[in-house]
């Protein structure tokens, strides 16, 4: 086996929490646009994601990426009912507060920022935490995904009793749970396979 | 393989019975709930094993659930590798090495700055000198970096790539047990999620059949 490790001279890494738009750099090859496949393609789900280093590498599993993908857009885009896409986005983004992925949280919180238009509120949960006050619905949310990404896992009745005291149903619940299960996911790809930068791309 | 590929696992592990309201409110994410279980056939299923092996898939996987306190789940792959042959040894093997890398987490060190009064150390797994003969120096590996992604995600360093390269690993077989592992954090946080709601909707609505 010859693969290497990409060495990225990455003069920019970003060291704080931040709304702002990042790049990401890999530290193994992603595969060469030139090169994929239907197969490939298909694993893509979006032909625009062949531009990002990110899903070019992920694709070298080809079937996985694309049903994570399809996971993903469900338990975010799918608006038709259920909890706002911005406490969704509020889930991402706490979770990966809390698991240290500067990235992932860069994203989401300028989501969860976009469809609250609650920018400040968002910003002291990058700058001071999760355990910013950021009033009784969103900590109630803040607290579920914290609980859940805690290993071992802290999501206790307590967690639901909180959500339901806030407004929240059964059904939007599930998407608490949903969103903040899946960053667990991404935050985990996003950290180790490669690295953020100030420099977007 | 196994027949499991009709069972939804998450609903499985979790208990979620058809025909309960919470199987009708998973209802309403159709597809999430279908390319869950499709990510979990797509790395226990896969078209072929050429990447990593079906042992190591269902090993890395017991030992993620296991050092997660997942039990349940631990014993779902646990069993799945017993009916590998020539694995028992790594099974019984894998139980030991779960209670070793049992810790708290998440942990870890941020990049060097305003956020490095947040850092926090914690264990650093390295698989028992004792049990190295019982497996490959690949799966050794696998199950170190899968404790670094479980725990410790932000510690991720580049190292930590050579180090799979090193001990056997392709590209794309590190981008597999990436997969995996993160995979495996998500499907543990559901299904732990879901159980302690439908225990609660066990209580507060014993009779009220919602479904349909």
């Amino acid at each position: 086996m010859n693969d290497t490790v990409v060495v990225q001279d990455n003069k920019s890494e970003p060291v704080a929490f931040t709304q702002a738009e990042l790049g990401w750099l890999p530290w193994l090859a992603p595969l060469p646009e030139a090169e994929l496949t239907e197969r490939h393609l298909a694993g893509l789900v979006d032909r625009a994601r062949a531009k990002s280093d990110y899903f070019r590498l992920l694709v070298r599993d080809p079937e996985v990426l694309e049903a994570r993908t399809r996971t993903d857009k469900d338990i975010f885009y799918n608006v038709a009912d259920g909890l706002p896409r911005a406490e969704r986005e509020l889930a991402a983004a706490a979770t990966s507060r809390y698991n240290g992925c500067i990235y992932c949280a860069s994203v989401h919180a300028r989501f969860a920022t976009t469809y609250s238009k609650r920018g400040d509120d968002v910003q002291r949960l990058l700058d001071e935490g999760v355990g910013a006050d950021l009033g009784a619905r969103w900590n109630a949310v803040v607290k579920a995904s914290v609980a859940l990404a805690s290993t071992p896992i802290a999501f206790g009745k307590e967690h639901i009793e909180e959500l339901r005291r806030v407004g929240l149903d059964d059904a939007e619940i599930v998407d608490v749970i949903n969103s903040a299960a899946f960053f667990n996911w991404a935050n985990r790809l996003m950290l180790s396979l490669g690295e953020p930068t100030l420099a977007a791309k | 393989m196994t027949s499991t590929e009709t069972t939804d696992i998450i609903d499985l592990l979790a208990g979620i019975e058809p025909g309960s309201s919470l199987d009708a409110i998973r209802g309403r994410r159709l597809q999430a709930r279908e390319n869950a279980q499709k990510s979990y056939l797509a790395l226990f299923e896969p078209r072929d094993f050429d990447d990593m092996l079906a042992a190591e898939r269902c090993a890395v996987a017991a030992f993620v659930a296991g050092v997660h306190g997942e039990r349940a789940v631990a014993d779902f792959y646990l069993a799945r590798l017993g009916k590998i042959e020539g694995s028992l040894q790594l099974v019984e093997t894998l139980k030991a090495e779960i209670e070793r890398g049992k810790t708290i987490g998440p942990y870890g060190a941020f990049p060097a700055g305003p956020l490095s009064s947040e850092d926090k150390t914690g264990l650093i797994y390295r698989l028992a000198e004792g049990r190295k003969s019982v497996m490959s120096g690949r799966l050794a590996a696998a199950l170190e970096h899968a404790h670094l992604l479980v725990f410790r995600p932000r510690d991720a360093k580049p190292e930590a790539m050579q180090a799979l390269l090193d001990a056997g690993w392709s590209s794309t077989g590190i981008v597999v047990l990436s997969q995996l592992v993160a995979f495996l954090s998500f499907q543990v946080r559901s299904v732990a999620g879901l159980r302690t709601l439908g225990a609660s909707l066990a209580v507060s609505a014993p009779a009220a059949a919602k479904a349909g």
